[in-house]
């Protein structure tokens, strides 16, 4: 059998394999809760992680919904950015499947490795983890951004109030 | 509840004990999560002992000497005092239940999160000093002694609760975790550990009358301002008065209203509505000394609390009031509701709340002589006092978040969907977990509205934000109403990171822009300025 009918027969189980990874990325006491609680609104996070997983592996395996990659990273790295990793390991997941498909045919034998396909494969991965490094520097100038407008909001009205600032369109003067 | 496992489950138990514990965990302080530490000015003003110079990140954090002595004699004090705080030490069997019902926890997964394991970080400390199990046997028994660290790892989830109590609805026992991080947010006052944005506030109100620190003729002027704003719009001035004596109602809110947007517009909401039913019978006074209704003392201690609350009572009975009516705010409604009586009552010299225009008796009231105003305007538009065009909302499709101290703290959840609903013609609830009861915090209350943890507060808000984006998906929602200052200064800032195609409104704005004033010229746009449908062209 090659990667490619392997990759699509062991679907389920890789995309198995790869979210309990993610997971793995959380504190032990918290993997639990993550991976059992199915309420999308009890348990977002768990749940970006079950849906947007499949979607992107599905790309990865053989090219399909690639309009949908953008959004599908935008929902895991924008929760990712705002908690407790550093810039790699926000990212650093996506390269988990290189590792799980490698271990997953090795297990298996007698899988071949047509070089095209798993060039295409590993470039497709390439391109998620630079998409998701430019959507996590994104929400982090996000951030920052909200940083500061939250402080010119703050003194905005008084300092209007004060005339020393002018909102809307500046009308012309004349002197 | 915890799951319990299923045998299949049971059969793959893997013995391995973890790496380490939580005791073992040692607390890492990450720049976003925390706020900074309280200037020092801030605290001297209002007498908070111990104020010392330091900052969450250094190692050092200049402690008096006696901070141990001063931590367990505040623990003492406070578990002679509070019955429900020994209790609260005793009586958790840590089945889990509160686990993940926490916004922090289920945005951040930081297990010290969970509110059982936050509170743990506290009982543990308790169990050693004050339990002969916890000194016979230390950490068998969940024991552990006091350190440095311990405070800090102590501090550091302290203010990352935003005492919301959602996590109390869930516990078996009624314990309120809240009550708990109110507990050991007294103690690290005690130290001068408190934080800028709560200690900020604090001075301001006991010296100026108000968070922000607005002197009186600053919110004259604001006020002033909203008024030329809404004559643009509706052609009519208002006419507001300040600390007028003889007045029958005195009016207060959170300052926020003065000159935050979009709490601008519910104030000018408010304005517009008085002059409304001024022709009706209504007599309200606006006061600046009883300037802020929010009451940050509330997240420093009992007493400060105590000292902020008070003005209310005495700015009604220098003016002679006969009662007072609050506006949209949060844990002002928390503090009024539970507290203010006891803090500050008897208000025997008010009289019970009726209404000027309907006759209502507001006996729900009737101790604390304060009514909350969506529940005066409910029982306006139940009484048809108000004659609305719930079109001009027509730009609108709306959801309403529970905002956690009315909605948890006061029972406070069907009055703001009737005015809603008299007001609006397109409003679509979020999922049942979500609201009423079970409503998520906005991640920025109890004072952690701050700029430098912001990472924490987009975390806190992911849960709310989420159900906000499900209906933004499903029905087109653009808009979340709420009845709380803090969340209408959060809320903006949380949805432009998760979602935002939505904005926020506190209710009188919509009830303000729906209401059809006798004499009135027409209407091109809201109190925005953004055109009203059907009118984009004019």
């Amino acid at each position: 059998m090659d990667l490619k009918d392997f990759l699509q027969e062991k679907r389920s189980g890789i995309i198995k394999q790869w979210r309990k990874a993610v997971i793995e990325t959380y504190p032990s006491e918290t993997q639990n809760f993550l991976r059992k609680e199915k309420d999308q609104f009890a348990n977002p996070v768990g749940l970006i992680i079950e849906n947007e997983i499949e979607k992107l592996y599905d790309f990865i395996v053989d090219g399909t919904g690639e309009d949908q990659i953008p959004l599908s990273l935008d929902k895991m790295i924008r929760v990712r950015a705002v908690q407790d990793f550093t810039p790699s390991d926000a990212v650093g997941f996506l390269f988990k499947l290189k590792d799980i498909i490698k271990i997953q045919s090795k297990k298996a034998g007698n899988i071949t490795w047509p070089i095209e396909y798993v060039d295409g494969v590993f470039e497709r991965i390439d391109k998620v983890v630079l998409l998701a490094f430019d959507i996590y520097m994104g929400c982090r100038q996000k951030i920052n951004d909200l940083r500061v407008s939250e402080i010119k909001n703050e003194v905005g009205r008084v300092l209007e109030k004060a005339r020393l600032i002018q909102r809307g369109p500046v009308q012309k003067q004349t002197f | 509840m915890a799951d319990t496992p299923k045998p299949e489950e049971l059969t793959k138990i893997d013995h391995t004990a973890p790496l380490k514990g939580w005791m073992d965990t040692p607390v890492e302080l990450k720049p976003g999560i925390y706020c900074h530490a309280a200037s020092p000015k801030d605290l001297e003003a209002v007498d908070t002992p111990n104020v010392h110079e330091w900052r969450p990140g250094d190692e050092d954090w200049n402690l008096p000497d006696n901070w141990k002595n001063v931590v367990e004699d505040g623990f003492k004090l406070r578990l002679d005092r509070f019955r429900s705080f020994k209790l609260f030490m005793d009586i958790c069997v840590r089945c889990g239940a509160c686990a993940d019902k926490c916004h922090f926890f289920i945005g951040s997964g930081d297990p010290k999160n969970m509110p059982v394991l936050r509170a743990e970080l506290f009982r543990s400390v308790y169990r050693k000093k004050f339990t002969t199990g916890g000194k016979l046997f230390g950490r068998l028994a969940g024991a552990r002694d006091l350190t440095e660290d311990v405070l800090k790892e102590w501090w550091y989830y302290l203010y990352q609760c935003t005492e919301c109590r959602r996590c109390s609805l869930f516990c078996p026992y009624g314990i309120d975790t809240a009550e708990i991080t109110i507990m050991g947010r007294e103690l690290t006052n005690d130290l001068g550990l408190n934080i800028g944005w709560v200690a900020g506030p604090v001075a301001n109100c006991y010296l100026k009358s108000n968070h922000i620190g607005l002197l009186p003729n600053v919110i004259k002027d604001n006020i002033e301002f909203f008024v030329d704003d809404i004559e643009d719009i509706t052609g009519i001035r208002m006419d507001p008065d300040f600390n007028r004596k003889g007045a029958e109602i005195l009016f207060v809110t959170p300052s926020g209203d003065y000159f935050a947007d979009p709490g601008t517009y519910t104030c000018m909401g408010y304005l517009m509505l008085f002059h409304y039913l001024k022709a009706q019978g209504l007599d309200i006074t606006w006061s600046t000394y009883a300037a802020e209704g929010g009451n940050f003392g509330f997240f420093t201690s009992h007493e400060m609390a105590k000292r902020l609350n008070a003005k209310i009572y005495a700015e009604a009975k220098r003016l002679g009031v006969k009662w007072i009516l609050g506006g949209e705010c949060g844990h002002m409604w928390r503090v009024v509701h539970q507290y203010m009586d006891t803090f500050n009552g008897p208000a025997d010299f008010l009289e019970e709340p009726v209404s000027p225009i309907t006759g209502t008796k507001f006996e729900n009231a009737k101790s604390t002589k304060m009514v909350h105003i969506v529940e005066f305007t409910a029982d306006l538009i139940k009484n048809n006092k108000l004659k609305l065009d719930p079109s001009r909302n027509d730009n609108v499709i709306l959801t309403y978040h529970d905002s956690c101290n009315p909605a948890r703290g006061m029972g406070f959840l069907e009055e703001p969907r009737y005015v809603i609903k008299n007001v609006c013609n397109n409003f679509y609830e979020m999922p049942s977990n979500t609201i009423r009861e079970q409503t998520f915090c906005c991640g920025s209350g109890a004072g952690l509205n701050a700029g430098e943890n912001m990472e924490l507060r987009m975390r806190g808000g992911l849960p709310r934000a989420n159900a906000v984006r499900y209906v933004h998906e499903k029905y087109g929602v653009n808009m979340m109403a709420c009845i709380c200052a803090i969340d209408r200064a959060a809320f903006p800032t949380l949805m432009e990171y998760w979602v935002p195609e939505v904005d926020i409104t506190g209710i009188h704005e919509l009830v303000a822009n729906a209401l059809v004033f006798e004499g009135e010229k027409k209407r091109t746009t809201d109190l925005r300025g953004e055109p009203l449908p059907g009118m984009e062209d004019e």
